[in-house]
């Protein structure tokens, strides 16, 4: 196969069990939070590029990889980068779309974000939602006025005459209607 | 889309099925061969030769192979391929069993009556087989010993059965929230996204059956009957697969649904073929297998004693025999999703054990194909696309399991007080309705009627038409149903379909229900 780097080799890591993360103290009879914590750890000392993560998934929706980057000529600490910021594995994770399933998470796909604290995204716009495809809303509600208008005087004007649209000759009948 | 890296796999991939397949060979030998031509030259050697193959009709072939196999799962690298067959390990393991257990089933049948799984036939036998071949029909076997080896009832308590490990079930049955049969949360389509991928069906389009009925006059068929006329007549000159699978969203004109089928399956009926029928029967007649004697039961009890179908039985017979007989068959499930149920008989592969009812799979093809070897092309392709789904344990969206929830969930979104009805009188509406997608409504509808909601199934590529019209005729008997007090009268109400129209239905369930 032409294209694809063979020059890329697995790397050992050790993983170490999940933790459930919990506001506040823990309790140990709460039901798990629905959010955990998965460490990755690679082999100290030897620098390495990844080039593409592959794992597989067990019932995880969403999925955000971090990394602690260092920079081997500086003598700066280590800083947490955000990867991959909540790559959605499954469509819906009330159904089982994607959750058994093999995944790669290429080099090209990160957004190359350097964030120090992830809780600087969070950031509250005050926008009007989109309202493509739908009607303006002041239309509506004026038509809707005009309608309730029209039902208000038909109520008060009530005929007992039959309005005939289904008289057709008089021998259409409405129970008569039947689809086979 | 894919990505560029995905892009360049699949390529990979298709180029390495199709490298060494007979279609190869025969493009080979054509490029080979037209360097005779006068107006190929050495100087534009490529482009002349890819010139040829396209005005000669073998880009086209080409087209129609690799549109097949696009519709297989791209294969992601680390992925096993029994993940790509079934990506969940708890379903895997469902249908392993399940296997085991209709295997073991077969297997006792076998000691308990003393009838060997396979043995060869004496000579004399053989011979009066040969001779027999086109009336096997004829033959009154002694069959009362054997019984079917499942039914799909037995089917339904294992589906019912199923439970995702992963799901936190400690809540009381009784506040359970489903109030269906099936407990497994897979990803089923409600009615907003189906307008949206079936919307040729939508009220406002012409349907084949519907709009060109036969009380306008022949001399005054109507514009649109024509053009759809004329379209598929150009479909199906020009071989086009992709093209025919399209057409056949809005139905097929009668004349030429054979063709259409047969391109849109790419089942051709190539000297090959024929030679591989031919040798599929010279395995029949050597060979008496126990399976043989269910396939003989159940075409007398099922096809035989159709109004409709009584007339094909030999067909069935020369079909179902040599079906069960192809190993080819397990080829094409080593990159189809879902294994059938195959077994080794004393070395030998048998690939697919039939229940009872199997043999309406193949019954209403015969409408359409009088030749035994296109015939049984014709049924294996659609076998190996579609019906093997109605009778194993996947998550696939066309898989039995998604048609029964999403029966389920469309009866509960949209009609809740006739589902609480009938569970308040000890009804579940799947008992009802399972018989009928089992066996992708053959034996229920009328012929004619059949045959244009199996149009739907190729046309779209999904079985999922088969659950929308099980909850179009509970909401079309709804009235009745309600006034039902028991399970006998329910089954009564919906006892007769073979004067239901089913694109009606279809479209009043799907584009007229009050949303």
């Amino acid at each position: 196969m032409s294209g694809t780097p063979d020059d890329t080799k697995p790397v050992n890591f050790t993983v170490k069990a999940p933790v459930y993360l919990q506001i506040g103290d823990a309790k140990a009879d709460t039901a798990h939070s629905g959010v955990c914590v998965v460490d990755v750890n690679l082999p100290f000392g030897k620098p390495v590029n990844i080039e593409e993560v592959t794992f597989k998934n067990y019932y995880t929706a969403y999925v955000t990889v971090r990394l602690l980057r260092r920079n081997p000529e500086q003598e700066a600490p280590a800083k947490w980068c955000t990867a991959m910021r909540d790559l959605p594995l499954m469509d819906n994770p009330h159904t089982e779309g994607g959750s058994q399933d093999y995944y790669t998470i290429h080099r090209t796909q990160d957004p190359e974000k350097e964030v120090s604290d992830w809780l600087s995204d969070l950031t509250l716009t005050d926008q009007h939602p989109d309202l493509e495809g739908l009607p303006d809303p002041q239309t509506v509600s004026s038509s809707i006025q005009q309608m309730w208008a029209l039902t208000e005087v038909m109520q008060t004007n009530q005929t007992t005459a039959s309005i005939g649209r289904f008289d057709v000759d008089g021998c259409y009948d409405i129970s008569l209607l039947s689809l086979t | 889309m894919l990505t560029g890296i995905e892009l360049s796999l699949t390529i990979a991939q298709i180029i390495q099925r199709l490298r060494g397949s007979h279609l190869h060979s025969q493009i080979e030998r054509q490029a080979k061969e037209c360097l005779h031509q006068p107006d190929v030259k050495l100087e534009s050697l490529k482009e002349d030769v890819r010139s040829f193959l396209k005005t000669s009709g073998w880009e086209r072939k080409l087209q129609n192979a690799v549109y097949r196999e696009l519709q297989l799962p791209p294969r992601h690298p680390p992925a096993p391929p029994e993940h790509l067959k079934e990506p969940l390990v708890y379903m895997r393991k469902a249908q392993a069993s399940w296997e085991k257990r209709v295997l073991k089933s077969l297997n006792s049948m076998s000691t308990e009556l003393g009838v060997p799984l396979a043995h060869m036939r004496p000579a004399a036998e053989q011979k009066e087989l040969t001779n027999k071949w086109n009336e096997m029909g004829t033959d009154e076997p002694d069959l009362s010993r054997f019984r079917p080896v499942y039914a799909p009832k037995d089917f339904l308590e294992v589906l019912i059965g199923l439970r995702n490990p992963n799901h936190d079930s400690s809540e009381d049955i009784s506040v359970r929230s489903h109030w269906g049969l099936i407990q497994v949360p897979l990803n089923v389509r409600d009615i907003p996204h189906l307008r949206e991928a079936y919307s040729e069906l939508n009220l406002t389009s012409g349907q084949m059956g519907i709009d060109d009925h036969a009380l306008i006059h022949p001399a005054v068929l109507c514009t649109h009957s024509l053009f759809c006329l004329h379209v598929s007549c150009v479909v199906v000159m020009e071989e086009d697969s992709a093209a025919a699978q399209q057409y056949s969203r809005q139905g097929c004109p009668t004349g030429l649904r054979a063709d259409l089928w047969a391109l849109i399956l790419n089942a051709t009926n190539q000297p090959q073929d024929v030679m591989h029928y031919e040798q599929l029967k010279a395995g029949v007649i050597q060979h008496n297998l126990l399976v043989d004697n269910l396939i003989y039961k159940d075409v007398k009890l099922t096809a035989s004693n159709d109004d409709y179908y009584f007339v094909f039985e030999d067909f069935l017979y020369q079909v179902l025999l040599c079906f069960s007989r192809d190993t080819a068959v397990l080829e094409h499930f080593k990159y189809n999703s879902a294994t059938p149920p195959k077994s080794y008989i004393q070395g030998e592969i048998i690939s697919v054990i039939p229940f009872h009812g199997f043999s309406m799979y193949v019954a209403p093809l015969c409408f359409l194909y009088n030749e035994p070897s296109k015939l049984y092309n014709v049924f294996r392709e659609m076998y190996i696309r579609y019906f093997f789904r109605l009778h194993s344990i996947s998550s696939h969206p066309s898989g039995i399991l998604s048609l029964c929830l999403q029966f389920e969930r469309l009866l509960q979104t949209h009609l809740p007080q006739l589902f609480y009805h009938l569970r308040q009188i000890g009804v579940q509406p799947l008992r009802l309705a399972f018989k009928w997608m089992v066996r992708a409504f053959s034996g229920y509808l009328s012929t004619d009627q059949l045959l244009l909601l199996w149009d739907r199934i190729l046309g779209y590529d999904s079985l999922e038409v088969v659950a929308v019209l099980a909850a179009a005729v509970f909401a079309f008997r709804a009235e009745n149903l309600m006034e039902v007090t028991s399970l006998a009268s329910a089954e009564a109400v919906l006892a007769d379909l073979s004067t239901l129209k089913v694109m009606p239905l279809i479209q009043v369930f799907l584009f007229a229900t009050a949303m």
